[in-house]
């Protein structure tokens, strides 16, 4: 009896969902958070493309340096262009109100950015923007349709063209399939491109929660003194009950 | 020896205040059944996350600010900033989830046992309002990080009370301060999440042990021990409390905190059942998120809701769900206590039950789509399906005899 409800508890809890939302497919970014010049390759990315319109007010460059191994003179040099001390927080200069007339929304702070749309999410939208000249900013997105954002990152990656085919399905209704191809090469390389946005979407969810790291090195140490804990606990408990018959 | 408790620092105290004769009630002399099993631990956790809960909670409060302008951010600050505020942190939002994992499974053993039933029925009654403030703290709490889920649910579930006839609009304002979910309802919140809802908890937590130790704990076999004592007037089934139960409910606690840290400090978002993706949004009054719904312990409920296409109804439906629960020393007359001796219908009918539970919790948490909602018509039926067949069980149930004694394992 015992047996049966604990099967049961164990079988229809999580794990029974967890379908990817909308219908585009996200491409895997496999980061490697561990891998620091990854990370620091993001971080110079990231302050040059991203900081002058997304804020990430919630991190302190200090932090960063500290935790990406960049020395602070290094930090100050070469990744705060508006001054400022490195205990500040990644502001921008923009303000809210002309970015909103800008852009016709203000670019959302980017601090926990990875934790909320997931890193193969930012992977993925990052290298779908394509030409659309309908568009005000000249560019649309695959992920996100209609985006206010411009490609910042084209001088990089190139001009993108969209290439519609219809498919027919399994129960025969037909699908629009929208592949993207490169028009107008950019500085660097597809592979090249693709590794970029993989350090640039490292450095993301490194942002996202910086203490990661040190809280998966503390939790080994934690869980391997419960354990050496619960098996002292486990024999004061049989010695006690010795004498429960 | 109690003649050398009256000397010394004891002695002063004992002649002041009831030290020694607590202790000697509540733990050293307290006769619990031999034998308890793998549901009797969840009760101390409880009491363990509750205390957990209490102390990061302390000190989340010293760096929050309760600002619909920097709520968000500042725990953000904490999760950065602050030395050890992640840890912290995390401990209080895995705490939340743990609390409801062991009250449910805490609840369940009450159904297993009978625990409810008669001389228990205040104990049942008090555990069932702390669970019902539990979930207004953790509902509150939850609007505390200011993030997309924390606002829409807010939205959502106080609107509920829009449904209320006649007074509905009027109540909801009230709740809400505002007219929409601002900072006015934050600072509310907040005062109700740490201090008016958590001293309530806490004395309910109180009279729920003493009724428990005023008639004594029930055990798997629903066997009354204080019926046959032993010429020392104890139990012959009973054992003191402290050290047998301490001793053994401090190995529960280790296998508990071995399962909280692994989640704590390598999965503290749980694939986004304790900690929701769309929470990592800052709130927007005016982006509504394409799928709204409450963290996984309430999710049941929700389904209930859901389930019924009129809203007030849901909203009765809903509430009855919760209800229903607090009679149920009533509701179930066999005179058996513990499922060990109580007929194949009254097992199949907790089966399903508790099968209805779950696959509620599910479907609560999903997007609403035909199928689902046909699904959760019909558990949303079938739970309350259990109530119905209590009442009848009586007729038809084959129990097995009671024995006098507890059996031991």
């Amino acid at each position: 009896m015992k047996m049966r409800f604990l099967l049961l508890l164990l079988m229809v809890t999580p794990a029974l969902s967890l379908a990817a939302e909308g219908g585009i497919h996200l491409d895997k970014a496999n980061i490697d958070p561990e891998n620091q010049q990854s990370l620091q390759r993001g971080a110079k990315l990231f302050v040059n493309y991203c900081l002058s319109c997304h804020p990430a007010a919630m991190m302190r460059y200090e932090r960063m340096g500290k935790d990406l191994g960049i020395d602070e003179k290094l930090v100050a040099e070469n990744l705060m262009f508006t001054g400022g001390r490195v205990g500040d927080l990644m502001t921008v200069a923009t303000n809210p109100e002309d970015a909103k007339a800008w852009f016709g929304t203000a670019p959302p702070d980017l601090s926990v950015i990875a934790r909320s749309r997931g890193v193969d999410w930012l992977y993925t939208y990052l290298r779908s923007f394509y030409l659309d000249p309908s568009r005000i900013t000249g560019v649309n997105n695959l992920v996100f349709p209609d985006v206010g954002m411009p490609d910042v990152l084209w001088e990089l990656q190139g001009w993108q063209k969209p290439v519609i085919t219809t498919e027919k399905d399994a129960d025969g209704t037909e699908r629009k399939i929208i592949k993207l191809e490169l028009v107008q090469p950019g500085k660097l390389s597809p592979k090249e491109f693709d590794r970029a946005v993989r350090d640039l979407v490292n450095f993301l969810a490194y942002m996202g929660e910086p203490a990661k790291q040190e809280r998966e090195q503390l939790g080994v140490k934690v869980i391997l003194f419960l354990l050496v804990f619960l098996v002292v606990a486990y024999l004061l408990k049989r010695e006690y009950w010795k004498d429960v018959h | 020896m109690a003649e050398k408790w009256k000397t010394g620092l004891l002695g002063w105290i004992d002649a002041r205040f009831p030290l020694s004769s607590m202790w000697n009630e509540h733990l050293a002399e307290y006769y619990a059944p031999k034998n308890f099993n793998f549901w009797y631990y969840f009760g101390s956790l409880a009491l363990l996350v509750l205390v957990m809960q209490i102390i990061t909670g302390i000190w989340l409060t010293m760096n929050y600010k309760p600002d619909a302008q920097l709520a968000f951010s500042s725990v953000e600050y904490i999760m950065r900033d602050v030395n050890w505020g992640w840890l912290i942190r995390y401990m209080h939002s895995t705490g939340a989830s743990f609390f409801f994992i062991t009250v449910y499974l805490h609840m369940f053993r009450g159904l297993l046992y009978g625990s409810y039933k008669k001389p228990r029925e205040l104990i049942w009654i008090f555990g069932m309002i702390i669970y019902v403030c539990l979930m207004a703290e953790a509902f509150m709490g939850y609007l505390l990080p200011w993030g997309q889920m924390s606002y829409w649910g807010a939205q959502v579930i106080i609107s509920l009370f829009g449904a209320i006839p006649g007074i509905g609009d009027a109540l909801a304002l009230w709740i809400r301060g505002d007219y929409v979910v601002s900072d006015v309802t934050l600072n509310r919140f907040f005062a109700f999440h740490v201090i008016a809802i958590p001293i309530i908890l806490l004395a309910l937590v109180v009279m729920h042990i003493l009724a428990l130790h005023e008639v004594g704990s029930n055990n798997p076999d629903g066997v009354e021990i204080k019926k046959v004592k032993g010429p020392d007037g104890h139990p012959l089934d009973g054992i003191p409390f402290h050290p047998y139960y301490t001793v053994k409910d401090i190995v529960g606690v280790a296998v508990f905190l071995i399962l909280f840290c692994i989640v704590v400090f390598f999965i503290p978002e749980m694939g986004g059942y304790f900690l929701e993706h769309d929470n990592f949004f800052p709130a927007d009054p005016l982006k509504t998120p394409p799928h709204i719904k409450p963290l996984w312990y309430f999710t049941p409920f929700y389904a209930i809701l859901r389930a019924v296409p009129d809203k007030l109804m849901g909203v009765v439906a809903m509430a009855a769900a919760i209800v229903l629960l607090f009679f149920l020393p009533w509701l179930d007359r066999s005179p058996v206590k513990s499922i060990r001796y109580r007929g194949l219908s009254y097992k199949v009918a907790l089966t399903v039950f508790v099968i209805s539970f779950l696959a509620l919790g599910f479907l609560g948490g999903e997007p609403p789509s035909p199928l689902y909602t046909s699904f959760s018509r019909l558990f949303s039926v079938l739970y309350f399906g259990f109530f119905a067949v209590l009442l009848i069980l009586p007729i038809f149930e084959k129990t097995k005899p009671v024995p006098d004694r507890v059996t031991s394992k």
